[in-house]
């Protein structure tokens, strides 16, 4: 079976959620793009999307139809060409129509799981959950003749157990996208011990297909990734609880101090906070969960997640794409208030941030934001500069800053010493690509 | 062709805005004023001018496509809309694609040489912003012939003048052809910053001639052009009177303060058949022939120039259709420094369509407009020197990849 007849039906399991709906996008885009070949001009191509909301599923429809029309538009020139011989296609908008018709002709929205038996290749993105994961494997892996091949893009479930328990011998590999599938350029890529050969370099040509960069990861609960990113946050969040304690600070005022910090300080595209309620406080206190059981030496736990989510306080996003209020609330996007989870209300910046400022004291001068950083052609030598100064200062927000610095550099030789990456670059390069961080966190800063 | 048998005027210009990607105003998320704001706006601007509605005779209007990127025809019907003073007075409205303003004035000027109006209140208008470029695409390419629409590129016209430039590189070489038309980028973005209505007025690059050398893109792009040797999308609206000397008087307004038609040149090109030599503008050429001849001027006589710079590209082959430059060294005449605002004869003194923008139907009425405040001396920042001893401007209006021509020689009343 080569490349394209392996792609000729695909299932996406978890296929309206917000990694699944990427996944499909991108799929749904380079299955149509092989159905274009003249090889492949008589051949049917069938991509199962199966959630299992009938109304997630309406709105995945919506959200796939935009999405492939916005793509079209940027791709016009190659589209003239795909459909040359269409002399009933003239105008662009003729085009553009007609391509995303024959996109949405490929997907066929399912709520069950029989579909996939036929499917040769399946990209799972359900919930977090292992029991959940092995079970959906092993239903359709008994009723599949075709010994179908499993992309889990799990971010934290070891995949040797995932293969172990499904009994997939060889036919599963971890393909973690970034959030959100069809922007970040970061797939991390986990092996089992067993994993073959030929499933391996599908798996690397349709990376390269999507334009995605690949890092391989060790099979170690939580990857690089979230390794990484799961100890930034339980960092943050303690460093904000010892805080309001050693400084007599509201609960509020901690977490506006951290997240600016976080943000502003270390040139990153957002504080820790407004990382976490973009990821959701559900899904951050998930992954602690599955990550926990692995880690000899340290507790990825924290009682403010659980405390955040009994209270119901979730974070995540609206199918629109706007930021629900988590730690912070969001006005247009933009962190206006933090959350105090004792008196379980949401106290305005305005009302604490000229004190917080004071405290932290003056930003160095040759800080500049990440935005203004990060597509600088002149990037390092603005950080380098940036940081020297930073190491010079003597305000309570400098200090700050430079822990947080060394915290996230300790945990990435962390991840190498544990053999989770392989490289200081590996880890480096999934912090720039996954998470769009200006810097890598084992730097000489 | 013969002498106009009456002197005809142009005063009381007006543009709007320039409104489109590059203005600080322009949001493609939010709405945005229509068709109907911009004829009123520049309508009414001109009217207040002229001592109201009451003093004009017959309207025209140019427009290219509202048909589609407004699904508006009847333009002429908006006429009215303007002040009620204009009810039941004769309306028309021309179409030439992109060289459709230079078709309104002309149009107006033949009005008053009749003797049916001493005054002709001329509008141009394109509002394109209504739908995305790729789709704006399409619209556009209404101007070449339909049944090339299928073998031609997803940017019909960019493609059109990335083929002439193609054919340009070959014959004369790249590097300086490149560097001419990256001079002529330059020279009309800071020509804009001078000019308030400008779309490029906000422009803030500093390295314009490095951003005028990025190199053409065809995976994304055409082959041969940038970005940034094309002119924008765009919506404005551009008005002023077509008078006589009668008409003059009638709305008040001193000789001094209009210029003169001295002469103009119109030409038509076979809309089906692909240019004879790529390197060549030879409708403009003809057009701007019959102007100088209809004047009995030369190009030694002109003060300004305002020439219909769709793509940087047309910018260097209409300088060697004025004959300001020999075949083949049009490129190097401009990145020598011959056409921006301290040359001898300055050319598009508020950024042309690539810097003050390129409201397609309205583009003609525009020229008429800039070189009428030059003139007139009534420019402002963009102000260039008017010497005595060579007192004239000239417009160039094009429709198509060279097809529609109108070309217009003036002088102060």
């Amino acid at each position: 079976m080569n490349y394209a007849e392996r792609l000729q039906n695909v299932t996406v399991l978890g296929a309206a959620g917000k990694m699944g709906s990427g996944i499909l996008l991108l799929t749904a885009i380079e299955m149509a793009d092989l159905s274009f070949l003249p090889e492949n001009k008589d051949k049917n191509f069938i991509l199962n999307a199966m959630d299992i909301s009938d109304d997630a599923l309406s709105g995945l429809m919506r959200y796939l139809k935009v999405q492939v029309k916005k793509l079209a538009e940027k791709k016009m020139v190659l589209l003239r060409k795909m459909y040359a011989d269409r002399d009933d296609l003239i105008e662009n908008g003729e085009i553009i129509e007609e391509y995303v018709f024959d996109v949405m002709n490929m997907v066929r929205p399912v709520t069950s799981l029989e579909p996939a038996y036929k499917s040769n290749i399946i990209f799972e993105a359900v919930a977090e959950n292992a029991a959940l994961k092995i079970k959906i494997f092993k239903q359709i892996d008994d009723n599949n003749p075709n010994k179908p091949w499993f992309f889990t893009n799990t971010s934290s479930v070891p995949i040797t157990k995932l293969e172990t328990e499904a009994g997939l011998k060889g036919r599963i590999l971890g393909f973690h996208f970034y959030n959100p599938p069809a922007v970040q350029k970061l797939v991390e890529l986990i092996l089992t011990e067993n994993t073959m050969k030929e499933t391996e370099e599908f798996a690397l040509e349709y990376a390269k297909k999507l334009k995605k960069k690949i890092v391989y990861s060790n099979d170690f609960a939580g990857f690089i990734g979230n390794g990484h990113f799961m100890r930034d946050a339980l960092y943050g969040i303690n460093k904000a609880l010892e805080l309001a304690e050693k400084e007599k600070l509201s609960i509020p005022e901690a977490i506006y101090i951290v997240d600016k910090i976080s943000r502003d300080f270390l040139v990153r595209p957002m504080g820790i906070f407004q990382l976490i309620d973009y990821v959701g406080v559900d899904v951050c206190s998930f992954i602690m969960g599955v990550m926990n059981p692995y880690l000899a030496d340290e507790d990825l736990h924290s009682p403010v997640l659980d405390k955040m989510l009994e209270l119901g306080v979730k974070g995540g996003q609206f199918s629109s794409g706007a930021q629900k209020d988590g730690f912070l609330k969001y006005e247009k996007s933009r962190p206006v208030a933090a959350y105090d989870f004792e008196t379980k209300q949401y106290v305005d910046f305005s009302e604490f941030q000229a004190k917080c400022d004071a405290k932290i004291g003056a930003i160095p001068k040759t800080q500049k934001p990440w935005k203004a950083v990060n597509f600088d052609k002149k990037k390092l030598d603005i950080l380098e500069d940036y940081f020297q100064e930073l190491n010079e200062t003597n305000t309570f927000g400098g200090k700050l800053a430079v822990d947080y610095l060394n915290t996230s550099k300790q945990i990435g030789w962390k991840l190498v010493n544990m053999n989770v990456a392989k490289t200081d670059d590996d880890v480096n390069t999934v912090l720039l690509t996954g998470f769009y961080h200006a810097y890598g966190p084992i730097n000489n800063y | 062709m013969k002498k106009l048998r009456k002197k005809v005027y142009m005063a009381a210009g007006y543009n709007t805005i320039s409104l489109g990607t590059g203005r600080k105003e322009f949001n493609p998320k939010k709405p945005r004023p229509g068709l109907e704001h911009y004829i009123k706006e520049a309508g009414k601007a001109t009217l207040e001018m002229i001592g109201g509605a009451k003093n004009v005779d017959e309207c025209v209007i140019g427009n290219f496509m509202s048909a589609r990127f407004n699904k508006q025809g009847n333009l002429a019907g908006f006429f009215p809309m303007i002040d009620p003073g204009l009810r039941y007075k004769p309306a028309v409205k021309v179409e030439g694609a992109c060289g459709s303003g230079g078709l309104a004035l002309a149009t107006a000027i033949k009005t008053i040489l009749t003797d049916t109006a001493e005054v002709v209140l001329t509008l141009g208008v394109e509002v394109q912003n209504t739908m995305k470029a790729i789709y704006g695409a399409d619209v556009l390419a209404g101007a070449g012939w339909f049944q090339k629409r299928k073998d031609g590129h997803a940017y019909f016209f960019p493609g059109q003048f990335s083929d002439r430039a193609g054919a340009y590189y070959e014959k004369y070489g790249k590097e300086k052809t490149r560097l001419g038309m990256a001079t002529w980028f330059k020279n009309a973005v800071e020509n804009a910053r001078l000019c308030p209505t400008a779309q490029e007025y906000h422009n803030t690059v500093e390295d314009l001639l490095a951003l005028g050398l990025t190199e053409p893109n065809g995976k994304f792009f055409v082959d041969n052009l940038s970005v940034y040797d094309c002119s924008k999308v765009s919506d404005a609206a551009s008005c002023l009177i077509v008078a006589s000397e009668e008409g003059l008087k009638r709305c008040g307004i001193d000789k001094k303060d209009a210029v003169e038609v001295i002469g103009f040149g119109q030409a038509e090109e076979d809309l089906t058949q692909d240019p004879e030599d790529l390197c060549e503008l030879s409708t403009t050429k003809e057009a701007v022939r019959k102007a100088f001849e209809h004047a009995g001027i030369t190009k030694d006589d002109l003060a300004t120039i305002e020439l219909h710079d769709c793509f940087s590209i047309a910018g260097v082959l209409a300088t060697e259709a004025i004959g300001l430059a020999k075949p083949g060294k049009g490129a190097e005449y401009i990145a020598a420094g011959n056409t921006s605002r301290t040359a001898k004869i300055p050319i598009n003194t508020t950024g042309g369509l690539i810097g003050w923008g390129h409201p397609t139907g309205g583009t003609g009425v525009h020229q008429a407009v800039t070189i009428w405040e030059q003139l007139t001396e009534r420019a402002g920042d963009s102000q260039v020197p008017i010497p005595a001893d060579r007192p004239y401007g000239l417009t160039i209006n094009m429709g198509g990849d060279d097809k529609t021509l109108v070309s217009i020689v003036y002088k102060r009343g």
